[in-house]
């Protein structure tokens, strides 16, 4: 079984969408640092934030960028196969509305967060 | 192969002009003589409306009559003709020559199964799962012959429906790498089986299924790759009866503390 997923390009896609996670990851423990950085007084904190703006950091932002909207992309498809069937009018709902309804929601929850950082920003 | 030269000089075309041929390689396996498993190829003449198993049928026919495989229905119901055909699960009788010329096709045994012969493989292991899930209706409230039958209504049908139409070609199993890394997984057709049952209204046996549904050889063992549903000739969608039963699993854990009597052990 070693290397079965280089066998079909359908599991070479399952192994790049699981791949995705660790750019997840690696994102989520930018963020705990940040965070720990904060708890450790104000030089800390700017010292993170240069950090931040560092031409590497840029890069690697870009990358978890990519990688994440095609972990959220690669999540949704799969709703129709890990979820109960939603009934609607008797009617089993179609893997499109049901994908589409994942994708609307997380648009708009990613709109309104942005909306309110813009408005403490201000 | 007579039909093919009549049909041809039938529309009045020179047969030889006319007469496509393919390569077929196939899979050979004799447990009696071979160490391993060996291909050989073979070029066959085909028609357009010549299945894979019409193709592999011409080889027993007319080069090598010790060519084993199964077959029967020609026509996607019966599920027996189940082959890796470019390395895809597929129905070799709703698989079709032309669309493959002028490649080269490989035609191998299902993937994740034991070879028995050439393209037959053994299915013991996957009957003993059906077997495992209890496939029959376990009564909720047992009814006497006066009492008269169950009653279902066309809603609680729809609940099941969709997971009895599996014929049990275990293409899905071909196609499930965790079923190839781990034999012991249930898989994919008999987990639908499974949820078939669950799912019918004058069932009561969840209890009973549910853990089989939780242990080591369970739900679990599924990573979502996907590839079940996607090979399933039926629409079956096998993967989704797999992955709501996660969903069932854990909530049967987690609600056994509210309810001592019911739930996983």
């Amino acid at each position: 079984m070693g290397g079965w997923w280089k066998k079909n390009p359908f599991y070479v896609e399952y192994m790049v969408h699981e791949s995705t996670a660790l750019f997840v990851a690696a994102y989520a423990i930018t963020l705990l640092v940040g965070l720990v950085r904060l708890g450790q007084g104000e030089a800390a904190w700017n010292g993170w934030l240069e950090a931040m703006k560092s031409p590497l950091s840029i890069v690697a932002h870009l990358a978890f960028l990519v990688a994440i909207a095609y972990h959220a992309f690669t999540w949704f498809k799969l709703f129709p196969l890990t979820m109960p069937p939603i009934i609607v009018n008797g009617k089993k709902l179609e893997p499109e509305v049901v994908v589409g309804s994942g994708w609307t929601a997380a648009i708009l929850a990613a709109l309104a967060l942005l909306g309110i950082v813009w408005r403490i920003a201000a | 192969m007579v039909p093919l030269v009549k049909r041809q000089t039938r529309k009045g075309k020179h047969p030889m002009s006319e007469q496509k041929i393919i390569e077929i390689e196939v899979l050979r396996y004799k447990p009696e003589s071979d160490q391993a498993p060996h291909s050989e190829v073979y070029k066959v003449p085909f028609t357009d409306d010549m299945s894979v198993l019409q193709g592999v049928q011409y080889i027993k026919d007319n080069f090598d009559g010790s060519l084993t495989f199964r077959w029967s229905c020609r026509m996607a119901i019966c599920g027996s003709c189940g082959m890796m055909i470019n390395g895809i699960p597929k129905l070799s009788c709703e698989s079709f020559l032309r669309d493959y010329y002028p490649n080269r096709i490989t035609v191998e045994a299902l993937a994740n199964f034991p070879i028995e012969k050439d393209l037959v493989v053994d299915l013991s292991g996957f009957i003993e799962k059906l077997e495992a899930i209890q496939p029959y209706i376990i009564p909720k409230e047992p009814r006497t012959l006066e009492q008269g039958e169950y009653i279902q209504t066309p809603e609680q049908f729809s609940q099941y429906i969709q997971f009895t139409s599996c014929i049990n070609c275990t293409l899905c199993y071909a196609a499930c790498p965790q079923v190839g890394l781990n034999p012991d997984f249930i898989g994919p057709a008999a987990m639908a089986l499974l949820h078939r049952y669950n799912m019918d209204s004058r069932d009561g046996g969840q209890a009973q299924r549910m853990e089989l549904v939780a242990s080591e050889e369970g739900v679990y063992n599924c990573s979502a790759v996907g590839y079940c549903s996607e090979v399933c000739p039926k629409h079956v969608d096998p993967g989704n009866a797999v992955n709501v039963n996660k969903i069932n699993a854990a909530k049967d854990y987690f609600l056994r503390f509210l309810s001592p009597k019911g739930g996983a052990q």
